[in-house]
C-alpha cells in the first residue's frame, strides 16, 4: 500500500466504513497520525543533536552562518526531541490509552484531528522560526508568543478531548495511566501559561511579564517541571498500560502508584530552584528546592519499582522479546537518572556539577534512556495494532535498534560524565597565588575527545531511530488501517 | 534584606514546605495500611482493556525507609539552613557569608606570598621570576580572554607588547588602567568634517601621517579639515594618553587599517571599554600584574615562553 495509507492526510473522518464512526470502534486517526509522525520527528531531532554535537566538537561546522549556528539549532533541537517527538508519543498514546482503560471511544472527534494537525503546525513553526531567529530566550519555552498563543489554543482542545473521554468512560474506576495523563495535561497548561507570560511587541517579538530574578526563577520552575511532567509523568502514564500490556502481568502494587504518584506531583512543583544554586535567587528558595528534590527521589523510584516487579514472572520473557527489554531497560535508566538527579541537586554537589556537560550527560540519560526507550517499546507495541499486524516488520530489526541505541546511550553518558567532571574539577582548581590553575580555554580542549566520543554515542542512538523508522513504515503500509471494536464491558463492571 | 513584602509569606512558605513533608509522610502510613480490596487473588478487582489487572502488593520495605530517611534529612536540613521563610536556620549559613568567608580566607593565605613583591619597585619585581610567574597566571586568568594569550591582542583589543600605548605605560598608568579600567571614546566627526567628500580627504590626511599609501592631493584637501582631530589627535596627529586619543602617525590601527575602516571611524566615532579589575583582584595583585604588563616592552625576552 502507498505511503499516503499510513499517515491519512484527509481528516479521517470519513477514511473507513461509515461504521467506524459507530460507538462500537474507538477512534485510532489521531493515534495513528501521532504514532508515525513521533518517529519521523524523533529522527529530524536526534539528527538535529547529531548537528550540534558536531558543532560542539568542531566549530568550523557552524559555516559562519547564523540560522545554522549552535546558538539557533539548540533550542530547536531540544523543541523537537521533547515537544515533537516526546509531544506526538505522549498524546497519541494517551488518545489510545484513555480509550482502551475507559471501554470508549474518543469524545470530540473532530477536536481531536484537530489537535493532531494544530500540533504539527506548531511543530513547523518551531522548525521556521527558531533558525530564523526568533526566541523569547526562555529554555524550552523559545518559542514567540503567536506560537505560544496556537499551543495553548490546541492544548486546551486536546484536554477537552482526553478529559471527555475520561468522563464519558465505561468504568467506575479510572486507570493509573490515566491520572499520570491528566497530571501532565493539567501541569503542562499551567506552566505554560504562566511562563509564557510576555508582553508581544511586535509580530515575533515579546518581552517577558517577569524581571530579574523573578524571571528566572519562574523559568525554572516551567523548565524542571517540563521534566517532571511532560518527560515524566505523562511517560509513567505509557508506562503504566504498555508495561503491563507487553509483560502480561498485573501492575505489582496499586498503593504504591497512589504513594508515587502524590509524592511526585507535589515534590516535583518545587524543584525547580535547585537549578538556581549559588545565585541570586534567596538562599530559602535554594533549599527548600534542595530538599524537596532529594525527597523525589523516592517518588520517582515509586514508579521504577511498579515497573520493574510488575515484569517479575515475566523476566524470561525478556530473551526474545526486545520490545519487553526496550521497556526494562528505559525504567533502569528511569531509576538511574532520578537517582543521579537529586544528588546533582545537593548544594556541594550542585557545586563542581553546575554548568559542566554533567549536567547534560543527566539529562540524555533521562531522554534517550528513559523517555526515548519506553516511547520506542511502546510505539513497537502500537503500530502493529494501529495496522492489523500481529508483530512489526522486522523483530531482527528491532534487536538491532535496541542494541545501537543501548551502547549508543552508554556512550554518550559515559562521555559526558568524564568531560563535565574534568569541567567542575578543572574550574576550581587554585593555585597558592590564588589564580586559577588552569584557564578556561584549557578545560574546553580537555572536552573535546569526550565531545567527539559523544557524537559517536549520538550517531547510533540516531541510526537506531533510523532503522526503527524504517520498520514502523514497513509494517503500516504492510497492514491496514485498523477497526479496533470496543469491547463489551458488562463483565467488568 | 528581606525577600518578603510582608510576614505573611514567610508563614505561607513554612506551612506549605512542612505540610507537604508531613503530607508524604502520612500518606506513606496511610496506604501501608490498606488492606487488600479483594481477598482472593491479592487485586484491586479492577480490569481494565481486558486483561490489565492491578496487585495490592505492600509497599516494599526498603522503599518506605528510603522515603522517609529523605524526609527526615529534609527537616533537619531546613532547621540547620534557611528555608522556612524568613528563618535563617541554626548555623546562621548563607551563600553571601559563605563567598566572604571563602574569599576572606584566600586572601589571608595569599598575602604571605604577595607580601614580598608589594614591598619591591613594579620594575623590579618585572625582573623576578616567581612574580612574573604568578603575573603570568593572573593574565591567563583576567587578560588573555580580550588581550590575547599572547597578549598580541586583535581588532578592538590593544596589543600590550608594542610599546604604544593609548593611556600611558608607565607601571602607575598600567595599574590605573587595571584598577578603574577604561572607556575610551571617539565621537561621530562626520558633521564636524563635511560631507563625504571631506571624509574621504581627511582619511587620506590621516594615512599620510603614517606615511602609508593615500591619494596625496586629497590628504592635501584633508589638511585643513584635520582640525576637528587635532583637538584629541593633537596637530602632529601623534594623540594624547592623557584623553586616550590614539597616535595616527605609527603603523598600528587597533580599530582597523586603510581608507575605509578610517572613514567608518570618523563617520561612526567608537566607544571602546575595559572594565575595572579592582573589584576581581586584589591591590597586591594588581601590582604584581601591572609589573608583569610592563615588562612585555621593557624587559627583554619577557615573554620568552610565546615567542
Amino acid at each position: 500500500m502507498s505511503v499516503s495509507n499510513i499517515a491519512s492526510a484527509n481528516l479521517g473522518l470519513m477514511e473507513a466504513e461509515s461504521e467506524s464512526l459507530s460507538s462500537s470502534f474507538y477512534d485510532d486517526y489521531a493515534v495513528r497520525n501521532f504514532t508515525i509522525m513521533a518517529v519521523v520527528w524523533g529522527v529530524v531531532g536526534m539528527m538535529m543533536g547529531i548537528i550540534i554535537a558536531s558543532q560542539l566538537a568542531f566549530p568550523a561546522l557552524n559555516f559562519d552562518t547564523a540560522w545554522f549556528s549552535f546558538g539557533r539549532l539548540r533550542p530547536l533541537h531540544t523543541n523537537l526531541v521533547v515537544f515533537a517527538f516526546g509531544g506526538c508519543t505522549l498524546l497519541g498514546t494517551s488518545f489510545y490509552i484513555v480509550q482502551r482503560t475507559g471501554q470508549t471511544r474518543l469524545r470530540f472527534p473532530l477536536l481531536s484531528r484537530i489537535v493532531f494537525w494544530g500540533y504539527q503546525a506548531i511543530i513547523l513553526a518551531a522548525i521556521i522560526s527558531l533558525p530564523l531567529g526568533y526566541t523569547s530566550g526562555k529554555e524550552y519555552a523559545e518559542l514567540e508568543w503567536p506560537i505560544d498563543v496556537l499551543l495553548l489554543i490546541i492544548w486546551l482542545m486536546y484536554a477537552a478531548v482526553f478529559f471527555g473521554t475520561v468522563a464519558a468512560r465505561k468504568m467506575k474506576h479510572i486507570y493509573v495511566a490515566n491520572w499520570f495523563y491528566g497530571a501532565f495535561i493539567i501541569v503542562i497548561a499551567i506552566l505554560h501559561l504562566v511562563n509564557s507570560m510576555e508582553v508581544p511587541a511586535e509580530l515575533m517579538k515579546s518581552y517577558s511579564a517577569y524581571a530579574g530574578v523573578q524571571d528566572a526563577m519562574i523559568q525554572w520552575w516551567y523548565g524542571h517541571n517540563v521534566v517532571g511532567f511532560f518527560l515524566t509523568a505523562g511517560f509513567l502514564g505509557m508506562m503504566y498500560y504498555f508495561v503491563p500490556k507487553q509483560a502480561g502481568r498485573p501492575v505489582y502494587s496499586y498503593r504504591l502508584s497512589i504513594v508515587h504518584f502524590w509524592g511526585l506531583i507535589f515534590t516535583y512543583m518545587w524543584a525547580g530552584s535547585h537549578h538556581l544554586h549559588y545565585t541570586a535567587l534567596p538562599d530559602w528558595t535554594q533549599s527548600v528546592g534542595m530538599v524537596l528534590s532529594l525527597i523525589l527521589l523516592a517518588p520517582s523510584w515509586g514508579g521504577m519499582i511498579n515497573g520493574m516487579m510488575t515484569m517479575s514472572g515475566a523476566w524470561h520473557k525478556l530473551r526474545d522479546d526486545p520490545i519487553l527489554r526496550f521497556m526494562i531497560v528505559s525504567l533502569s535508566f528511569y531509576g538511574m537518572s532520578t537517582f543521579e538527579g537529586p544528588m546533582m541537586a545537593i548544594k556541594t554537589v550542585n557545586a563542581l556539577s553546575h554548568y559542566t556537560d554533567w549536567t547534560i550527560g543527566h539529562v540524555h540519560s533521562g531522554a534517550l534512556g528513559w523517555v526515548g526507550f519506553i516511547a520506542m517499546g511502546s510505539i513497537y507495541y502500537l503500530v502493529p495494532r494501529l495496522y492489523s499486524q500481529t508483530q512489526m516488520y522486522s523483530k531482527k530489526a528491532i534487536e538491532l535498534h535496541f542494541w545501537l541505541a543501548t551502547i549508543g546511550i552508554v556512550l554518550y553518558i559515559v562521555a559526558m560524565w568524564i568531560s563535565g567532571v574534568a569541567e567542575g574539577l578543572m574550574w576550581r582548581a587554585m593555585n597558592d597565588d590564588g589564580t586559577l590553575t588552569y584557564t578556561f580555554v584549557e578545560a574546553v580542549k580537555a572536552t573535546h575527545p569526550f565531545y567527539v566520543l559523544r557524537l559517536i554515542g549520538g550517531l547510533l542512538y540516531l541510526s537506531g531511530t533510523c532503522i526503527m523508522l524504517w520498520n514502523v513504515l514497513k509494517t503500516a503500509s504492510m497492514g491496514r488501517h485498523a477497526l479496533a471494536k470496543i469491547p463489551s464491558t458488562s463483565v467488568h463492571a | 534584606m528581606s525577600d518578603f513584602t510582608s510576614g505573611f509569606w514567610s508563614y505561607y512558605i513554612s506551612f506549605i514546605v512542612i505540610g507537604g513533608i508531613v503530607g508524604c509522610l502520612v500518606l506513606l502510613m496511610v496506604t501501608s495500611k490498606v488492606k487488600p480490596m479483594s481477598d482472593t487473588d491479592n487485586t484491586t478487582g479492577h480490569v481494565y482493556d481486558e486483561d490489565i489487572v492491578e496487585m495490592n502488593n505492600p509497599l516494599p520495605r526498603w522503599w518506605m525507609w528510603l522515603f522517609i530517611l529523605t524526609c527526615i534529612f529534609g527537616v533537619f536540613y531546613l532547621i540547620a539552613f534557611p528555608g522556612l521563610g524568613t528563618n535563617k536556620g541554626l548555623l546562621g549559613w548563607s551563600e553571601v557569608k559563605q563567598y566572604e568567608n571563602e574569599v576572606a580566607d584566600t586572601n589571608k593565605r595569599l598575602a604571605p606570598i604577595y607580601a614580598k613583591f608589594t614591598a619591591m619597585k613594579p620594575e623590579d619585581v618585572a625582573h623576578d621570576a616567581k612574580a612574573m610567574a604568578i603575573g603570568e597566571r593572573l593574565f591567563m586568568n583576567n587578560c588573555a580572554q580580550c588581550h590575547g594569550s599572547d597578549a598580541h591582542g586583535s581588532k578592538g583589543f590593544p596589543n600590550l607588547t608594542d610599546h604604544d600605548w593609548l593611556h600611558g605605560g608607565s607601571p602607575e598608568k598600567i595599574k590605573e588602567t587595571i584598577t578603574l579600567g577604561r572607556h575610551g571614546m571617539m565621537p561621530p566627526m562626520q558633521a564636524a568634517v563635511g560631507d563625504q567628500d571631506d571624509v574621504k580627504n581627511v582619511a587620506n590626511y590621516v594615512l599620510s601621517l603614517s606615511n602609508s599609501p593615500h591619494d596625496a592631493a586629497r590628504a592635501a584637501l584633508g589638511k585643513e579639515k584635520f582640525v576637528v582631530c587635532a583637538a584629541c589627535h593633537g596637530a602632529d596627529g601623534k594623540g594624547n594618553q592623557d584623553i586616550g586619543s590614539a597616535n595616527l602617525t605609527d603603523n598600528i590601527w587597533l580599530h582597523g587599517f586603510g581608507e575605509a575602516a578610517i572613514i567608518e571611524r570618523i563617520n561612526l566615532g567608537k566607544e571602546n571599554i575595559m572594565p575595572a579589575q579592582g573589584e576581581r583582584l586584589t591591590p597586591e595583585q594588581i601590582h604584581v600584574l601591572a609589573s608583569y604588563v610592563w615588562s612585555f616592552s621593557n624587559v627583554p625576552n619577557s615573554q620568552k615562553s610565546y615567542d
